[in-house]
């Protein structure tokens, strides 16, 4: 009786395990595919088999080295300038707007929040040709400025997306808070060496995650880029490397691209995921 | 633990207040702002209000009341070509730009409420420091009232900044736009220069079942919600089961497997769809794949045939949705308590009845707000089916494609075939269908209403 309940159960176990192996497989097989496209020796974008006849590491260093019509490094650049100050800009609204929202009490803060969740229902780029015209109003459509505008377009906005930041900011036991005020505090204080320190997970994703959006969007890049390829941001590269003027010279150099933008971007995603899930469950516990 | 809330309207200084009983100087305040408070030493106070009264007159009498002229017309005048008999040569008169003047208006408009905003925190202003005086109380100094932005105005000084973000770069764009929907900017009938204001003539020709556009709202509007509902609950259970049967007890490697999946939505979505989509090209690796083994002779028709490329887009969906549901189930699975799968197993209860009974109602009710934003995140998924599809197979002579959502037919008919007025009521109908669903579910569910119940 036991033996063979002990035995269905390793049979249901092997299962189990094959079925997730297979998972794994299919979650994993187009980015295997990508990494044997980027060390194909041979050109062209489709082959007639799975595994290339073939190897070689000439992609990697064509693509670095070829900057005559599509400038790969340039463009690594561009998007890692533009991160960096939209990063530090969202990073300051966003913290600022969920801690307003989640320990001062104001006259508009109910309005605030819920008219920050009505902007959230509208999609994103309707506003992409008003905002446009606005920073070429503004003079922020041309050259060098079109860095500015990008800084500008991924970070002007972000206050609105608060609620994770103040859904942790809301666990911090406001006992604390109160016993600071007490011994004098003012509200500034409470937030800088208080709230700050104590958030350390919810500020590591805050950062990463407005860090990376310039690396992952394309849509307000390349309205706002246009044709001035000398400030496009790697999505746009990656993606005008698939157009059919390009596509046959640079698909395997596409593949290489996508693995060496891939890389950083997976281990910053991975290493953030920590402080997510601590980020939802919570600052002090007990 | 729950506060009673203290009622902020027993301050004596309201703006009816300040009407009423405001003094000579308070009221001579009303047309010289900040008069009040310079007659009661608060210079620095004083002068920016009233320096701020003089930018303002400047402007609008420079720019301003030109603008708002404007804005009825839109603007009347043609570019026209002029013979220039002297040169020789045909002359290009310069012509109204209505795109220019309406976005110049709006902003105009945004600049008269704010000015009447501050006209307003002006008047309590020098009311206060009337009160204040006539009642023998201390008044705040300029040092002290920058003070207080650190302290009990604290969310003054942290909101200035991200509001006037959010207002430049969101909201007055969004007012832009949806004033466009009720002109006729549009290149049809050339409409992209100069163009007038068309009341609803827009909606009327997108809601109307008859005609040509109307057709293609209803039927891509029947698509987005289709899709999104199965994109949402698709991905919602299988990514819960995957997650319980990862967490499961005689699971092995539970790291591992996590890795696995969790590295797949690491690599940039962009990367990925593309990847996918040329994956699925007829001469794309899949069907090389299984062409090589024997199993197909023709090329799969994964986005050329309208049923193929709808469910193809919905399973290449799961495949980037089901770890993300994972990850972020994983936590709240292992805090549902221990007991309840115990006593419902020592009561005979077989894997899918824990599942349907408590595993499933459990998670439903903490994750009800979650789902809401996957929901709206898939109305308006853009980056999968714009990068995987572009929205074919497309029908000769539509805009629309079949598996065109209304954000993605919304960026094709603004950026690709610039009818910007139809486009822009697209975007509108989109926010109605959101709102609509938003309003039924996200108010009922406990985390709107009872926001300091989680303490």
């Amino acid at each position: 009786m036991k033996s063979s309940y002990s035995q269905k159960r390793k049979i249901k176990n092997i299962i189990v395990h094959v079925f997730l192996a297979i998972l794994a497989a299919i979650w994993l097989l187009p980015i295997f595919w990508v990494v044997l496209t980027s060390f194909r020796a041979e050109p062209g974008s489709y082959v007639d088999t799975f595994f290339p006849k073939s190897y070689t590491f000439d992609n990697y260093i064509k693509l670095f080295t070829d900057t005559n019509i599509l400038n790969f490094p340039r463009m690594f650049m561009n998007t890692l300038i533009i991160a960096i100050f939209s990063c530090l800009i969202s990073c300051f609204f966003v913290l600022s707007v969920a801690y307003c929202m989640s320990r001062l009490r104001f006259k508009l803060r109910k309005p605030f929040m819920n008219i920050a969740m009505i902007l959230g229902l509208f999609p994103g780029f309707m506003s992409m040709v008003a905002i446009y015209y606005i920073l070429k109003t503004v003079g922020l459509s041309e050259g060098a400025m079109i860095r500015v505008a990008l800084v500008l377009v991924y970070s002007a906005g972000s206050g609105v997306g608060f609620y994770i930041a103040k859904g942790f900011f809301d666990t911090i036991p406001k006992a604390i808070d109160e016993a600071a005020y007490i011994d004098g505090a003012t509200k500034w204080q409470v937030f800088t060496r208080l709230t700050i320190p104590l958030s350390k997970p919810i500020i590591v994703y805050t950062v990463l995650t407005s860090f990376l959006a310039p690396w992952l969007d394309f849509i307000f890049a390349k309205v706002i880029c246009r044709a001035n390829a000398d400030y496009y941001t790697v999505a746009i590269g990656l993606w005008n490397m698939l157009t059919k003027e390009y596509i046959d010279v640079w698909y395997t150099r596409f593949a290489a691209g996508a693995v060496c933008v891939s890389i950083p971007i997976a281990v910053l995603f991975i290493y953030m995921q920590r402080f997510y899930a601590e980020g939802m469950s919570g600052a002090v516990k007990g | 633990m729950k506060k009673k809330k203290i009622k902020h309207n027993t301050t004596p200084y309201t703006f009816e207040n300040a009407v009423i009983k405001g003094d000579a100087t308070t009221k001579l305040s009303m047309v010289l702002m900040g008069v009040g408070l310079l007659k009661r030493k608060r210079f620095v106070k004083g002068a920016l209000y009233l320096l701020s009264e003089i930018a303002f007159i400047l402007f609008m009498v420079l720019n301003g009341f030109n603008n708002l002229a404007k804005l009825p017309s839109l603007g009347t005048s043609a570019q026209k070509e002029v013979w220039n008999e002297a040169k020789g040569i045909f002359e290009y008169s310069a012509g109204d730009n209505s795109l220019l003047i309406l976005l110049y208006g709006v902003a105009t408009l945004f600049l008269l409420v704010g000015f009447i905003l501050i006209w307003r925190s002006n008047l309590i202003a020098n009311y206060k420091a009337q009160y204040q005086e006539e009642h023998g109380l201390h008044l705040n100094t300029f040092k002290e009232d920058v003070k207080s932005l650190f302290d009990e105005n604290l969310h003054k000084l942290l909101l200035t900044g991200p509001v006037a973000g959010v207002l430049v770069f969101t909201i007055l764009p969004l007012v832009f736009m949806i004033s466009m929907a009720f002109t006729n900017y549009s290149i049809q009938d050339n409409h992209l220069i100069l163009f007038d204001w068309v009341g609803l003539k827009n909606f009327v020709d997108i809601l109307n079942f008859g005609s040509s556009i109307g057709k293609q709202f209803w039927g891509v509007l029947a698509w987005t919600l289709v899709w999104a509902v199965f994109a949402t609950f698709l991905n919602y259970i299988f990514g819960m089961l995957l997650a319980i049967l990862i967490n499961r007890k005689d699971t092995r490697g539970k790291a591992f497997w996590r890795f696995c999946f969790i590295l797949s939505i690491a690599v940039p979505q962009f990367v990925s769809l593309l990847i996918m989509r040329t994956m699925l090209q007829p001469e794309g690796a899949i069907n090389v794949l299984l062409k090589n083994a024997g199993l197909i002779n023709n090329a799969l028709p994964f986005f050329s045939n309208a049923t193929w490329a709808r469910v193809t887009v919905i399973v290449i969906n799961l495949w980037v949705g089901i770890p993300y549901t994972m990850m972020q189930v994983t936590g709240i699975l292992q805090n549902i308590p221990a007991e309840l799968y115990e006593s419902a197993k020592m009561d005979g209860a077989n894997a899918f009845t824990t599942f349907t009974k408590i595993t499933l109602p459990y998670m439903l009710f903490v994750t009800t707000p979650y789902l809401i934003t996957q929901f709206t995140g898939n109305v308006n998924n853009f980056n999968v089916i714009y990068l995987l599809s572009g929205g074919d197979p497309t029908p000769v002579g539509a805009t629309a494609g079949k598996t065109d959502l209304l954000v993605t037919w919304l960026y094709k008919l603004t950026i690709d075939k610039q009818y910007y007025s139809i486009g822009a009521v697209i975007g509108i109908m989109t926010f109605v269908v959101l709102a609509i669903v938003a309003l039924l579910t996200y108010r009922n569910t406990g985390s709107y209403k009872d926001e300091e119940g989680f303490m």
